[in-house]
């Protein structure tokens, strides 16, 4: 990315402001602010915090502040207007430290030396200049290899909801996340927007003891930070994963937590401006404004490296039609649901069957890449399990005395692929071949006249073995 | 031509307000600050104006020059359109990454038809001809399937003064001069036309011909028309884009104009990818040779994607204004909805259901009204179809722009959540969709598909009601109690759904189905009904039909038999008849 060729002013600075509300503040009497720009706020006390504009009138601005605005005072801050928007310094030396949601080291460590330094909002990729995810990724994981499987370059999010197990899920697919036949392992970025200190903690604690803490980047603003910051945490998150890709050309996996705090801060800073709300309260502009993240993912043309990005959120109420999750599915490419019915049973990972999709999954499986029967097979499961769920419906009604007998063996299958299928332990890797012989043999509990979505061939290689 | 009107005075995202502004137009194309951001004047007031900016605002400050252009937004139209890739205002996105790499970053810009390309260039005019709008003074082979037909622009009539002789012209290239009461009007291959204004047409007709998708639940049980209107609304998952992509790549229409508008990238890219692979069943072509892009993905500018719709609707009225049938497929009109939604918050305007624009109806209606089967300027036949994904919230269809967008179309393709998630798919609901063509169009079926069309149709429509209201019972008792008669429809629909409204996108054979095999699948299973019924009656039992020796070779004929071999369709059928007619005698001997 060239170097943007922001009108490089020199710094104004301002004392005084006139008004604070909320998380914004609002500066007269100045010339020349432009729209989006940095801003330093000097406090009474002599600390420092980082402001964006908003927006920009003349002799007048509002500017966002990332840090909150306690212990501002009218007449003794100072503002000072950087000329050019947020910039992230990016290097290599990065991987293996900790920073705040703007980009400040807080591992104690010293600032690393910049290589380049790269606004945070980003650019959109060409459309024109993008390449095609195909290259499987083996996450060791049954429902989602088999059934939701992801690919190098897609933008796959947990859905999720409040106690249940999306970190483990989430550590396990990070852990176990590999390209078969090719030697790379993932970069990490991971950014925690307003998540508890023990979820943060705890994928510390997992990438430590899986060996791969200097292979990660942690852009951290915690439950206790500012609300604000969660919205510049995601964007500086998303600017490293961009350099490690584009430029040093690596393979970067994204984990992006919770993306329904970062919504609500937006909201919060929605609301105190007075803009018109639309559902449930969020701003009009939801959809573009997690576009703007959500599609900085992919590969692009004359680089070699990857962003795949894996967002968390959790549905409030588990309602996949809250705002957040429904235009995040929207926007993604499939979504990893996960189901407090399947949880409360104890099974392990609680990965619902049916409302869980990738859509890239035609282009990564199949011959050449996982095995010939992939599709069809993984077809067959949700038919079979999809009627599984009209079958359990109908016994709950008729009592399961009542029911055919092929709606029985549907029982029998149904039970067979939730214990067998879906549950695996949480260190459990399994190879795709593992996946799919397991799957036929679910499947296999079921009359072969049932099996309309596999060919004969794969029924005599495969049913029953 | 561009000269400074005013100045900046206040940045509000995509919408800045200027001041001090003279001689400004409503609409007009403006650009704003150093970047010369390209924007729109959306709203006049004394000296004050609104602009939309359809690029990213970042560091425009008050005080910031805006430039007036003196002309609405407008498209170049002309030849190098097909095969092009461009965003919501006409930015050749191919040419844009040769100028500045993997990313768009602001202010840049490129001529949207190549300028230094020369085109073969046919006169059919000559010196003294009078010519008026709309009419053809010459063509250009765009590319081996488009023979583009070089138009008087609107606007424009007189006696050809000069006319340049066959030979090759880039697109500036002067290649008839009009005489016209105003002066002479130079016509080059190009001529502009504001984005937001449908072109003229001589008049519009009633359309009885179907655009023919090769895709089974559409053509058979929901068809359009060519230059018909129709909405596919569905949740997200549920395979709007899928849809929209079948549609884009196997129907008849000559060209096809897609317009992917807040939508993914990768999904444009898939497009990119897979169009030019794919050819054309009817012509043996790359059906990128048909094909104009519009891709404004989310993560691009908010005011782009408004402009995006318009943009696309008028490269196809131009093309339709040759004489051509177009297909306009709009992936997402939500989206597009969702822009308006945005923009008028930022003017502060105030806001009608769920925070959209009280003028939401209005621009959805004068959207949709720009499709029609319509004789042109000059005499010929062309038409514009539209079909509009919509993305409604939560999926539920009662939100503004679905319940809007109904009003103004005719035909609802609404897809199911419960048939996506079983992995149904095209997950087209025949309990909720609609077709108010299909007797307009029953006609053209009957002679070219199967004498008994509608009746088949309706047969199969009313087994698939009793069947939803048979699963309600089933639902609370089981299949068991119900007779062989109401079990049969049970089986036939089954057989139905999984035969025939189920279509493979990825199946080689399946992909796409003619209006021969369409009519003769449906026949087929029909039949079994029919006759499974009497069969019934006459005392023969549901297991026997089951086990009739054809029944397999009906469930997989869609992926066994080709387009090319409808022969064995017939076989099937007689075999069917044959099978059924046996059973019949075993049962009139007791």
């Amino acid at each position: 990315m060239p170097v943007s060729e922001q009108r490089l002013l020199d710094s104004r600075e301002y004392q005084g402001i006139q008004q604070v509300l909320g998380p914004l503040i609002m500066v007269e009497n100045i010339h020349n602010v432009g729209y989006n720009e940095l801003v330093e706020i000097r406090c009474p006390d002599g600390s420092e915090r980082l402001g964006m504009v908003i927006e920009a009138n003349e002799g007048a601005a509002v500017v966002q502040v990332f840090e909150g605005t306690s212990g501002l005072s009218l007449p003794d801050t100072a503002v000072c207007f950087r000329g050019a928007p947020l910039r992230l310094s990016v290097s290599r030396e990065m991987l293996g430290r900790v920073f705040d949601g703007l980009g400040r080291p807080i591992d104690g460590g010293p600032v690393p030396i910049a290589e380049d330094r790269w606004d945070v909002n980003g650019q959109p990729v060409n459309p024109t200049a993008r390449q095609y995810p195909t290259r499987f990724i083996q996450t060791g994981i049954s429902a989602i290899d088999g059934m939701n499987t992801l690919v190098r370059g897609q933008k796959l999010p947990v859905f999720s909801g409040s106690g249940l197990p999306h970190n483990k899920v989430t550590a396990q697919i990070v852990r176990q996340a590999k390209i078969v036949g090719e030697d790379v392992s993932f970069a990490i970025v991971f950014a925690a927007m307003g998540v508890k200190h023990d979820v943060a903690r705890y994928f510390i604690r997992n990438f430590e003891e899986t060996g791969v803490l200097e292979n990660v980047v942690l852009f951290l603003s915690l439950a206790d930070a500012p609300s604000v910051v969660r919205l510049i945490t995601p964007r500086t998150a998303l600017t490293m994963a961009e350099y490690l890709a584009f430029r040093e050309n690596m393979h970067v996996l994204v984990i992006l937590t919770d993306m329904t705090n970062y919504c609500e801060a937006l909201r919060e800073v929605s609301t105190v401006r007075g803009e018109i709300p639309s559902r449930k309260s969020y701003p009009g502009y939801l959809y573009s404004d997690l576009a703007s993240l959500y599609e900085r993912a992919g590969l692009v043309a004359d680089s070699t490296g990857s962003i795949t990005q894996v967002p968390i959120l959790t549905m409030p109420n588990d309602d996949i039609s809250h705002p957040v999750p429904d235009l995040t599915g929207y926007i993604t490419e499939g979504q990893i649901v996960l189901e407090r019915e399947l949880f409360q049973r104890g099974i392990y990972p609680p990965i619902a069957g049916l409302p869980s999709l990738s859509r890239l999954m035609k282009d990564g499986i199949g011959p050449g890449m996982t095995r010939d029967d992939h599709a069809h097979i993984a077809s067959q499961l949700f038919a079979a399990y999809a009627r599984v769920k009209d079958v359990r419906a109908l016994a709950s009604v008729i009592g399961e005395e009542e029911l055919t007998p092929l709606d029985h063996h549907y029982l029998k299958f149904g039970e067979a692929f939730e214990r067998d299928f879906l549950s695996q332990r949480d260190d459990e890797d399994r190879s795709i071949e593992q996946t799919l012989d397991l799957g036929w043999k679910v499947v296999s509990i079921l009359p072969r006249e049932e099996l309309h979505r596999v060919s004969e061939e794969e029924i005599s290689k495969f049913y029953g073995k | 031509m561009y000269g400074v009107i005013g100045q900046v005075s206040r940045v509000l995202g995509p919408v800045v307000h200027a001041r001090g502004v003279k001689n400004a137009r409503m609409l007009e194309l403006v650009e704003v600050g150093e970047h010369r951001l390209i924007g729109e004047i959306m709203r006049l007031s004394g000296d004050n104006i609104i602009i939309q900016v359809y690029e990213d605002t970042t560091g425009v400050a008050p005080g910031a020059p805006v430039y007036g252009s003196g002309m609405p937004l407008s498209v170049e139209l002309g030849p190098g359109l097909i095969g092009s890739i461009y965003d919501g205002v006409q930015r050749p996105l191919e040419e844009i990454r040769k100028l500045t790499g993997q990313f768009i970053p602001r202010g840049v810009q490129a001529a949207s038809l190549q300028r230094d390309v020369a085109w073969p260039f046919s006169p059919c005019v000559e010196a003294g001809e009078r010519v008026s709008p709309g009419q053809v003074i010459g063509t250009v082979p765009e590319t081996a399937r488009i023979l583009h037909r070089i138009l008087v622009p609107p606007g424009v009539s007189g006696t050809v003064r000069s006319v340049v002789k066959e030979g090759t012209y880039p697109v500036e290239s002067v290649v008839c001069v009009v005489r016209t009461p105003a002066g002479d009007e130079k016509l080059t291959l190009i001529q502009r036309w504001p984005v937001r204004r449908a072109r003229p047409i001589a008049s519009r007709m009633h359309s009885t011909i179907p655009l023919i998708t090769g895709q089974r639940v559409i053509d058979t049980l929901f068809p359009i028309p060519k230059g018909g209107t129709v909405a596919v609304p569905g949740g997200f998952g549920t395979g709007k884009t899928m849809v929209e992509h079948q549609v884009a790549k196997w129907s008849d229409a000559d060209v096809v104009v897609y317009i992917g508008c807040g939508e993914r990238g990768n999904e444009m890219t898939d497009v990119l990818n897979d169009f030019p692979k794919l050819v054309d069943p009817r012509t043996n072509r790359p059906l990128m040779e048909r094909t104009v892009l519009i891709a404004n993905t989310s993560n691009m500018p908010v005011a782009a994607r408004e402009a995006s719709i318009y943009t696309g609707i008028t490269i196809a009225e131009y093309y339709r204004d040759q004489g051509y049938h177009v297909a306009v497929m709009a992936d997402s009109t939500s989206r597009w909805a969702e822009a308006l939604r945005e923009l008028s918050g930022r003017m502060e305007e105030m806001p009608a259901e769920e925070g959209f624009p009280a003028y939401l109806a209005t621009r959805l209606a004068e959207f949709y009204e720009r499709a029609g089967l319509v004789e042109t300027l000059s005499g010929e036949t062309g038409s514009v179809t539209i079909v509009g994904a919509v993305s409604p919230p939560g999926g539920d269809f009662s939100e503004p722009v679905t319940q809007h967008t109904k009003r103004f179309i005719r035909a609802f393709w609404a897809l199911d959540r419960d048939l996506a998630n079983a992995r149904h798919y095209p997950a087209i609901s025949w309990l909720d969709s609609y077709s108010e063509y299909t007797e307009d169009l029953s006609g053209w079926w009957k002679q070219n598909g199967d004498p008994e069309w509608g009746d088949l149709r309706n047969e199969i429509l009313e087994l698939l009601q009793r069947e939803a209201r048979l699963q309600q019972v089933v639902k609370l008792v089981g299949a068991d109690v119900l007779p062989d008669s109401q079990r049969l429809i049970l089986e036939v629909c089954t057989l139905f759904k999984n035969t025939f409204l189920q279509q493979s996108a990825f199946d080689r054979i399946d992909m796409y189905a003619t209006v021969q095999k369409q009519v003769k699948m449906l026949r087929i299973i029909v039949t079994f009904y029919r006759l499974g019924m009497k069969a019934i009656q006459e005392g023969a039992t549901l297991i026997k039909l089951r086990r009739l020796k054809v029944i397999p070779d009906i469930a997989r004929m869609k992926f066994r038999i080709s387009n090319d071999e409808i022969e064995k369709l017939d076989a099937i059928q007689e075999r069917l008849e044959r099978e059924m007619r046996r059973l019949g005698e075993i049962y009139a001997s007791f």
